[in-house]
């Protein structure tokens, strides 16, 4: 048991860096949905709605193994972590697109109305009067799709990045200790998850106070 | 190497089969998740609290954790133990019972919702616990859950993918056999990709109408 441990150590700061990096990238990219999904124009509409549909309606193994195996074939070279990483990401930015479009047209209508009235632009609306609220209200649900992103970076094991699935998965194989080894490494994905969820209170504390 | 997408045809048989067993691994599975997650919600209800906590301590862990992992778990779990089970039916189990839990929490506040008044008219007119539980309480809470628990069954055929890593021959093992003798991952990735959003796309209408119907029944 003391033998394997540094190694799950190790591994569970690979989960780690690969949930901070697609955490990262999702909410840049659920952003940048939301955005389109909210647009003027039909056309980019249309491109929110498609970028929603097809990442949330395929299963994200898939969209990794087409990426990191696929990839190649059209002129994409990424190693495994970096493909993790990307897939991963996009995967998220989709479930996070519909959060922050939730949280956005929760808003009442009327104070939209309400601060164009008073001459404020369109962008100056969302940016002073739309957002702030909305953010408040959106730190809860992203949390939620935070904590299911950091379990499915298990799925990188399958393209091999050693991750704390992966790393289970081959001590399990070596050790024949199947529940131990389980153990270890679900009690360290709650950690992680814990302290996820820690950060998510405290920052939706944060928000409400202001 | 660019794409060729007419090496498909020939493996098509392959994939289709494939499609057949994730369809049919995910309705094994969802039929699992969802007496599995009644019987984990009225536990947690009513059960008394000694029989309560390992339970809890179970469906603290299955939702705390990749069911990824919790697949090699079930797999590698049942053969030391020295139950030999076929890959399906540990593929089955590992993504019933993940999900299980899931609807457990579901059917919980569906069985809370019904209001407190109904048991008692129950009881007076002579029902048993179990009975007044069995025929007033739980099919009002399946009626009021049913929009959550089809988001987690559409989440739950996506799932099924992952059992392919425990060597289950559905969907996406059928591709990975096609390219390991085409190497052309690209196109049949894609290919699988497209079949699941078109199951994906039925299970979706389906919800609607089971929605619509449940709505008309109010």
């Amino acid at each position: 048991m003391q033998k394997v441990f540094p190694f799950f150590l190790e591994a569970a700061w690979i989960t780690v860096l690969l949930s901070v990096l697609t955490t990262i990238l999702g909410l840049i990219l659920g952003a940048v949905g939301a955005s389109a999904r909210l647009s003027r124009f039909a056309l980019i509409r249309f491109l929110g709605a498609a970028y929603v549909s097809v990442f949330r309606g395929t299963p994200a193994l898939i969209q990794l193994f087409i990426l990191y195996f696929g990839g190649p074939q059209i002129g994409i070279q990424l190693d495994a972590f970096q493909a993790g990483v990307i897939g991963l990401g996009i995967n998220a930015g989709a479930y996070m697109t519909e959060t922050m479009r939730g949280a956005i047209i929760a808003i009442d209508k009327g104070q939209i109305e309400a601060a164009r009235t008073v001459g404020l632009s369109r962008f100056q609306t969302m940016r002073y009067v739309v957002l702030p609220q909305a953010m408040r209200l959106m730190i809860r649900p992203l949390g939620v799709n935070i904590n299911a992103m950091i379990k499915a970076t298990a799925l990188v094991a399958a393209i091999s990045v050693v991750e704390l699935t992966y790393t289970a998965q081959r001590f399990i194989g070596s050790t024949y200790k199947p529940f131990e080894m389980f153990l270890i490494a679900g009690i360290l994905y709650m950690i992680i998850i814990y302290i996820t969820g820690q950060a998510v209170s405290w920052l939706d504390r944060k928000a409400r106070i202001s | 190497m660019g794409l060729d997408f007419t090496v498909i045809p020939q493996y098509l048989d392959i994939i289709l089969w494939g499609a057949l067993w994730t369809i049919l691994i995910t309705l094994g599975a969802a039929a699992v998740s969802f007496i599995g997650g009644m019987i984990l919600a009225v536990i947690a209800l009513y059960a008394p609290k000694l029989v309560r906590l390992p339970f809890r301590a179970f469906a603290f862990l299955f939702m705390g954790t990749p069911l990824l992992l919790q697949l090699f778990l079930i797999y590698f779990g049942l053969v030391q133990v020295g139950i030999d089970v076929p890959a399906v039916m540990a593929g089955i189990i590992g993504l019933g019972l993940h999900f299980a839990v899931y609807n457990s929490e579901l059917f919980q506040t569906g069985i809370l919702a019904v209001d407190k008044g109904q048991i008692e008219a129950a009881r007076t007119l002579g029902l048993g616990r179990m009975q007044a539980l069995r025929k007033v309480v739980v099919p009002q809470a399946i009626r009021d859950v049913i929009p959550p628990v089809g988001n987690n069954m559409i989440a739950l055929l996506k799932d099924s993918a992952l059992v392919s890593v425990i060597g289950v021959s559905e969907l996406t093992l059928s591709a990975q056999r096609a390219i390991g003798s085409t190497y052309r991952p690209f196109e049949f990735y894609v290919l699988v990709a497209v079949i699941y959003y078109i199951i994906n796309l039925f299970m979706e209408a389906a919800q609607r109408r089971v929605e619509r119907r449940v709505q008309a029944s109010r």
